[in-house]
């Protein structure tokens, strides 16, 4: 059996190998592995946005030239996407988010609460699946799911990468 | 009354160009482009000047998405020219998104944005370029590593001249107010994603 600690980096693995060579992110902690793994391959794009809904039109432009993105956020930016979500809903686009969560499992700062609560609601509101991690075993046959929902089926389907899997940030 | 006064900074010459004219001018043969275009005015101007041809893909809503669609594309179709029109209101609520491009650089990008100053599909209220707030400084200080600045038709060929070389481009197009070219289109938004994908990818 393989070790499921190291989770973060058999996930990069997991989407090179299913093809995705746009990696687009605001950069969070959580996301910190696949975001230094994109930056030293040469052959992924690594794509730093000024706000997450970047991510959103990014992830359709890449569609329509026959790649690949996956959109790394916090949770507290799901809520700078929910317009454009109408773009990859209203043309069937594919899209695939892997969300860390904050304002969730033992959060410290209430600020985070309003959008982490928020998040799956108003995913769903905007036709996006919620599929969620809570623990280590979970993280890759999770995303290995919602590749074939999203690349196959094309579907958008938002992984949630939850505070007890992540950790609640010390303050 | 709280009117808004132009800035003090503004220093552009008032816009003479009409977008009928110069949009078709600068671009001259769009078959050569990957198109990605924003919502209202370059969406019916697009549409008509290829007559809803697959190598466009022409927002019908979705505000602030064509800039980032056009990366996308161009990473992904890096043997194409890719071609992002828009408009100022588009430009404005995207602006972080030059930064973003200027960072990785496409050389086969283009963007155009057609300046008329004014949202024009909601009742012609007077944007931020309109009162004197400048694209094009703000892509050039982006990064991005050719700006060009259209006032008048003397400015034309030197855009035309950069549209068809190799490098990252950002080109401001200022036209006056009034109407853009029109043609009835397709605004099912999921056929305007198959028609793309399939004349392109097969």
């Amino acid at each position: 059996m393989t070790d499921a600690s190291n989770w973060p980096e058999q996930l990069y693995d997991l989407l090179r190998s299913a093809n995705v060579t746009q990696f687009a992110y605001v950069p969070d902690a959580g996301h910190k592995v696949l975001i230094n793994k994109s930056l030293a391959d040469p052959q992924a794009h690594s794509i730093p946005l000024t706000t997450e809904e970047e991510g959103v039109a990014l992830a359709a432009g890449a569609d329509l030239g026959g790649e690949r993105a996956v959109l790394l956020m916090q949770s507290s930016g799901v809520g700078n996407c929910i317009n454009l979500l109408s773009l990859i809903n209203g043309c069937r686009f594919p899209l695939l988010t892997l969300v860390s969560m904050r304002g969730d499992f033992g959060e410290g700062n209430p600020w985070q609460f309003p959008m982490g609560q928020a998040v799956e609601p108003v995913l769903k509101a905007m036709g996006v699946i919620v599929l969620r991690c809570d623990q280590p075993e979970d993280v890759i046959p999770t995303v290995t799911a919602a590749i074939t929902m999203v690349f196959q089926s094309s579907q958008a389907v938002a992984v949630l990468l939850g505070q007890r899997l992540i950790g609640a940030k010390k303050f | 009354m709280a009117a808004l006064q132009k800035l003090p900074t503004s220093n552009l010459p008032e816009a003479v160009l009409d977008r009928r004219q110069a949009v078709p001018a600068l671009i001259d043969r769009p078959q050569d482009f990957l198109i990605v275009t924003g919502l209202a005015g370059a969406a019916q101007e697009l549409s008509a000047m290829t007559g809803n041809a697959p190598n466009l893909f022409a927002m019908g809503g979705a505000m602030g998405a064509a800039l980032m669609t056009a990366l996308g594309l161009a990473l992904a179709q890096p043997k194409k020219k890719v071609l992002c029109v828009t408009g100022d209101g588009d430009l404005l609520m995207s602006v972080g998104g030059l930064a973003t491009i200027a960072l990785q650089n496409p050389p086969n990008l283009t963007v155009i944005c057609v300046d008329n100053g004014h949202y024009g599909e909601t009742g012609n209220q007077e944007s931020h370029t309109g009162l004197g707030v400048r694209l094009d400084t703000i892509a050039a200080c982006s990064g991005f590593p050719a700006v060009h600045t259209i006032n008048s038709d003397t400015d034309l060929e030197e855009g035309r001249r950069l549209l068809r070389e190799s490098g990252l481009r950002f080109i401001l197009l200022r036209v006056k107010e009034g109407p853009p070219l029109k043609e009835k289109r397709n605004l099912v938004p999921h056929m305007e994603r198959e028609n793309f994908r399939k004349a392109l990818l097969g």
